[in-house]
């Protein structure tokens, strides 16, 4: 090899490290932290990094040390984790679809998600626009609905027993769109209250984040990371085509199966705790494409960290911009993502 | 010596039939090409002989076991198959496309052993792209990018390698260039090469066994010299020639009639022939 490159061999364990990936994602994790700091300060309340830093060692004011560590840190957290996650559910689809404009919004995974939420939000109000369950519960709802329209595509793309990415794109697309339509349908019907409080859950909002969600949260993105790991050779197997997949051995439905799972998975995980965060799941694995190239090994991480910066970024705009009022971080993602999508679009009909 | 032997295959998408009840023998460590019209179904041959289209009756055997019943990994270590015009993704760069190839000896906590370093060091120098290893696949010429491929296939280290058309879309120095790497690797390392070719003249000239499908089966098939005819030519791909001899290697050189164009400037090379004599 060359010097780009070094092995690590220990027994029958061994790998290839890549420098210059090595170098890109420690850079970038810097970055983050840096970021996730920055905003730890922001809010009607500025707090200097300095003093950010000595709150969260529980040094500072007890002032700061509760807007810090009780109030921020688990919305910026939370924001980063659903980032993270929305940005490598993406990047498998990306992967399996062999297509840079595959989403989990796009093939229905968030859709899902929307509509099963504001049904629990119209089942469960009463006539005088109380909850009678737990808010709480409504992140399960968030989360079967990904799931269960995630799987609703997978079975409905299914040709004599094989999926095909074509196919599941447009499946796709055609099962967001009922989903969306009978979103809005049970939004003019259902209560004006759960309408208002399912319109900012669409957007996506990390607003009011307690530690709870990101406890809940966290062991969930950072389990699927690991098995993300340990599938990375298959993904990269993936992408080189059905074929090639084939001929190197892979069980290549088995393997898309899993990797869908895995992608729904996240993206549900997600959606449940900060809503609808539109286009995340589609710029944040291109832009990684663009610094680390396709290998998956390093093209998850850098996708995870890049799509956190651009939630915590979003949020810091959310919250700042117009201030003392509170614009859901969806709104940012996608005045931002929707762009994007159009360039992109745009750049592969050239 | 057998290295893939069909029984009775039957090949199709849906309900139609594109090949039919073939028993077919491909011999170990010579170069098969099958040649053919378009749409005769060669390409689905040689995909379902990398057990990457089902059979639709019938079975293809590698070494002697069927390979619908043999793991697909142990397969994938006995033969490679390289596909028509394959695309890789953006960024991907030479040596991360090169090292996909070991895929079947790798697992998920054994992905760079020694002997995958070597496997992999050997494609790159063989098929002449080391310089090129780190620049994305993207990037290269389609004579660099096709070696890439190949390198891709080599790093596979399997006895048999089936290519699907490697040489579309090449001009002519770079089919001979790619023709001859095979040759090479069939002499020097007696693998086993089977691949479809367009240009029956390279056919004729590269192959040592060469297989002409016409009507869902083999027409014809054997050593060129002895089956390349114009009745053949006629048969298979419906179209009239002459045969002659290649002038470099003695091979059967076939020569098409045109509608229009005959004897065009045919004195001016006879002249040169008379002059190089």
């Amino acid at each position: 090899m060359n010097n780009q490159q070094f092995p690590f061999r220990f027994g029958k364990v061994s790998f290839l490290f890549d420098k210059k990936s090595f170098y890109i994602i420690s850079l970038l994790t810097v970055l983050a932290i840096v970021t996730m700091v920055i905003s730890l300060g922001i809010g009607q309340l500025f707090i200097s990094p300095v003093d950010v830093i000595r709150a969260i060692l529980g040094q500072g004011t007890d002032m700061q040390n509760l807007v810090v560590n009780s109030f921020r840190m688990p919305r910026i957290l939370l924001s980063m984790l659903a980032g993270a996650a929305l940005a490598m559910s993406g990047a498998i689809l990306q992967g399996l679809i062999r297509n840079p404009l595959a989403s989990p919004d796009i093939i229905g995974i968030t859709g899902g998600a929307a509509l099963t939420t504001v049904m629990f939000l119209a089942i469960y109000t009463d006539r005088s626009n109380t909850l009678t369950l737990s808010i709480h519960w409504m992140p399960l709802a968030s989360f079967v609905g990904a799931v269960s329209i995630g799987f609703l595509v997978y079975f409905l793309a299914r040709k004599n027993g094989r999926i095909t990415p074509f196919r599941l794109v447009l499946i796709g697309v055609g099962i967001a769109a009922a989903a969306d339509a009978l979103t809005s349908l049970l939004m003019i019907l259902g209560p004006i209250h759960s309408a208002s409080k399912a319109t900012i859950w669409l957007t996506g909002s990390v607003n009011g984040t307690n530690w709870n969600e990101v406890i809940t949260l966290a062991p969930w993105v950072f389990g699927i990371t690991f098995i993300l790991f340990i599938y990375t050779r298959r993904l990269n197997m993936q992408e080189l085509g059905e074929d090639l997949a084939k001929n190197a051995g892979q069980l290549v439905q088995r393997d898309r199966f899993t990797l869908l799972l895995l992608s729904t998975s996240l993206a549900g995980g997600a959606v449940a705790f900060a809503g609808g965060i539109g286009f995340v799941g589609l710029m944040a694995p291109h832009i990684a494409r663009k610094i680390i190239g396709s290998a998956f090994g390093a093209l998850i991480p850098v996708s995870a960290l890049v799509g956190g910066m651009i939630v915590v970024i979003a949020d810091i705009l959310a919250r700042m911009l117009f201030m003392p009022l509170e614009v859901p971080v969806g709104v940012f993602t996608s005045i931002i993502g929707a762009p994007y999508f159009i360039y992109l679009l745009f750049k592969s009909r050239k | 010596m057998k290295a893939i032997q069909t029984e009775q295959l039957s090949l199709g998408y849906k309900d139609e039939l594109i090949i039919e009840e073939l028993d077919l023998t491909i011999p170990k460590g010579e170069i098969t090409v099958f040649i053919g019209s378009n749409g005769c179904g060669k390409s689905t041959l040689l995909k379902s002989l990398a057990r990457l289209l089902k059979p639709k009756d019938g079975s293809v055997e590698l070494d002697g076991k069927d390979i619908d019943k043999t793991s697909t990994k142990d397969i994938a270590r006995q033969l490679a198959i390289m596909p028509q015009s394959p695309t890789a993704p953006e960024g991907l760069t030479v040596l991360q496309l090169v090292k996909q190839g070991r895929y079947p000896y790798q697992s998920w906590y054994r992905q760079w052993s020694e002997k995958d370093e070597e496997a992999v060091q050997y494609a790159l120098e063989v098929t002449g792209i080391k310089e090129f290893e780190d620049r994305t696949v993207d990037s290269l010429s389609g004579g660099q990018r096709q070696r890439a491929w190949i390198a891709m296939t080599l790093a596979q280290d399997t006895d048999i390698i089936l290519l699907d058309e490697p040489t579309t879309f090449l001009d002519l120095t770079h089919q001979i260039d790619i023709l001859d790497l095979l040759s090479d690797l069939n002499e020097q390392e007696g693998r086993t090469i089977v691949m479809v070719l367009h240009d029956l003249n390279l056919a004729c000239r590269y192959a040592d066994h060469i297989v002409a499908i016409e009507g869902k089966s083999v027409f014809e098939q054997g050593d060129p010299d002895e089956i390349i005819t114009p009745q053949l030519i006629h048969s298979v791909f419906g179209l009239q020639c002459q045969v002659t001899c290649d002038p470099i290697c003695g091979a059967p050189m076939c020569i098409p009639y045109s509608k229009q164009r005959q004897m065009k400037g045919a004195n001016r090379y006879a002249t040169q022939q008379v002059q190089a004599n």
